[in-house]
């Protein structure tokens, strides 16, 4: 069932609350959009409201974490990554065992227009020495992604949609930290070269499959690779996509600089791997409209993924 | 380990301080020697703390927000046994766990990587917090500059404490006056100081930061129960003790040379 990333994590926090009795919540005054609301009413005692704050939100959780507490600080994407300064000390360079929690992803927020669009956090932290970036892309993923983050002992960044995600995995799928799974698979001989692997992550995986089952309808063999640990990334799963693949999309609700494309660049390139890539994402700042309206509109949709796998590169 | 009396804890600390910035050729003298006071008292009579056990779970918490200060700490953690009083003249130097500003995965004992002005007293308000969900009697210490109360986060922090009855943390300013660029009443004035942490509904407590007396007695004051977090108002002179650093900003991050060192190691150890 379609539901969003958001609302699983809160879900999740809830129902690991009692197995991680180090875990406290801290919200900037957006506890019902981040979904921590249920985890606020049923431990009160465990939840630090702070009001519109983010960076004090960020150090308390910081001090929590240094004093053995598992703390989640969720806000807006935008509204973290707004703080980097906070998290690059008082977090990464300390070490303190801190789990940032982003939601309202990317453009796919919709309505709420540019200045709530998370599209430079990606880029942004998986800058910083020792943080874990992930961006799990259904309710399955992200049950797999809290949990591990909160057994993990570092910092992680948790990216979270605010729309509505398909299910793209199959019961029993495993979350593994670290690892690119294929969500879509054509069915091919050994000896046969794909038309393209797609690279997505949270919102745009659904596109991608999309994409990929229009396009095997007409004949084309495209893979879909689902990203749900952007940094450590999956390097070794680029370069064996690019081996069986004529060419490499990737697609993110992220700009475009210095998120999940960029990444598939530096693994490719770093391992001398020549294959063409299309990159898709975001090169504006946003604006206000309906989720699949604006992914259509910024070249982001399953639409022009398809069109991204078949496109003369010459 | 050395004595503990207050004032000779102190001269050694500025004599340290004084021989740690003239040994890396950079570094803070001004406003390390303004708090060595108050450090001193702190660790020789009010720190609750192990240093063969850093990370004693039971232990005061320090944070140094005014991080450029890290000398002041630096020796105060040395003549308090955490490390050979010999390693303080590797401070700045490459492979040193006596970075330029506080590392807290370098150096066992430091509780929080600063140097970011404006961001102590938020993770001094999360140990506070956490120290009471699990009933321990730590008292949180957080150190910060006059100049680094321009910092916003500072009074995001400041508002929150109250909200959250923090009792068990004491919030210590060091008010030498002067940051890079001038005095602070030039650059941004900070003040009605008092009045700003009296608003933000601390209890305040203002004290001449190098009278060894009203400190100890500001301190005792700090770890007895109470229901609000504490802002202790430490009037203090930059480069305190040295008569050629006191005032101005001049040795706000300028190191000794060799004579300017003997001159002032001579004046220190007058008392």
């Amino acid at each position: 069932m379609a539901k969003a990333t958001r609302a699983a994590f809160g879900e999740a926090l809830v129902r690991l609350a009692n197995t991680v009795p180090e875990l406290v919540v801290l919200d900037a005054d957006l506890a019902k959009s981040t979904m921590t609301a249920d985890f606020m009413k049923k431990h009160p005692d465990r939840h630090f409201e702070i009001g519109i704050a983010e960076q004090n939100m960020i150090g308390i959780a910081a001090g929590l974490a240094l004093s053995g507490k598992i703390p989640v600080a969720a806000s807006f994407a935008c509204f973290l990554v707004g703080r980097l300064e906070t998290i690059r000390v008082a977090v990464a360079y300390t070490g303190a065992n801190v789990k940032l929690a982003g939601t309202h992803a990317g453009i796919g927020i919709g309505d709420d227009g540019a200045s709530q669009m998370g599209l430079e956090d990606v880029a942004a932290l998986r800058a910083l020495p020792g943080m874990t970036v992930l961006q799990p892309a259904d309710e399955l993923e992200t049950n797999g992604a809290v949990e591990w983050m909160l057994r993990h002992r570092g910092p992680v960044y948790i990216r979270l949609t605010r729309q509505k995600l398909p299910e793209v995995h199959k019961p029993g799928y495993r979350f593994q930290m670290g690892v690119a799974d294929a969500v879509y698979e054509p069915a091919k001989k050994p000896e046969t070269h794909l038309q393209a692997t797609v690279f997505a992550s949270g919102g745009t995986v659904g596109e991608a499959v999309a994409a990929a089952e229009d396009l095997g309808k007409r004949g084309f063999l495209v893979r879909v690779m689902n990203a749900g640990t952007l940094h450590p990334f999956d390097a070794d799963a680029a370069v064996r996509a690019a081996a069986d693949s004529q060419r490499i999309v990737t697609v993110e609700d992220h700009n475009v600089t210095g998120g999940l494309g960029s990444a598939v660049c530096e693994a490719l390139a770093e391992r001398g791997t020549p294959v063409p890539v299309v990159r898709l994402g975001v090169r504006e700042f946003g604006e206000s409209g309906e989720s699949a309206e604006l992914y259509a509109r910024h070249g982001i949709s399953a639409g022009h993924i398809a069109e991204a796998c078949l496109r003369n590169l010459g | 380990m050395t004595t503990l009396d207050p004032k000779t804890l102190a001269q050694e600390l500025r004599g340290d301080i004084l021989r740690m910035t003239h040994a890396a050729k950079s570094g803070h003298p001004g406003g390390s020697l303004s708090i060595a006071d108050v450090l001193a008292v702190l660790y020789a009579r009010f720190l609750s703390h192990r240093p063969a056990e850093p990370d004693w779970p039971d232990r005061d918490r320090l944070v140094l927000s005014k991080g450029h200060a890290a000398p002041a700490l630096y020796s105060a953690m040395a003549r308090t046994g955490y490390f050979p009083v010999e390693q303080l003249l590797t401070l700045r130097k490459l492979g040193s766990p006596l970075q330029g500003h506080p590392d807290r995965l370098r150096l066992p004992g430091i509780e929080a990587s600063t140097g970011s002005l404006g961001q102590g007293l938020s993770m001094a308000i999360g140990m506070a917090l956490a120290a009471r969900m699990d009933r321990r009697d730590s008292h949180v210490w957080c150190l910060l500059g006059d100049g680094e109360l321009q910092e916003g986060q500072v009074w995001e922090a400041a508002m929150s404490a109250p909200k959250f009855k923090l009792g068990n943390l004491t919030a210590i300013v060091d008010l030498n006056g002067y940051q890079i660029d001038g005095s602070v009443s030039e650059v941004m004035d900070i003040e009605p100081i008092a009045d700003k942490f009296r608003a933000f509904r601390w209890e305040v407590c203002s004290i001449n930061g190098h009278d060894l007396a009203q400190i100890e007695e500001a301190l005792r004051n700090a770890k007895k129960r109470r229901e609000l977090p504490l802002a202790i108002l430490a009037r203090t002179v930059k480069g305190k003790g040295v008569s050629f650093m006191e005032g101005g900003c001049e040795w706000h991050g300028k190191a000794p040379n060799s004579s300017e060192l003997a001159q002032a190691l001579e004046e220190v150890s007058r008392g």
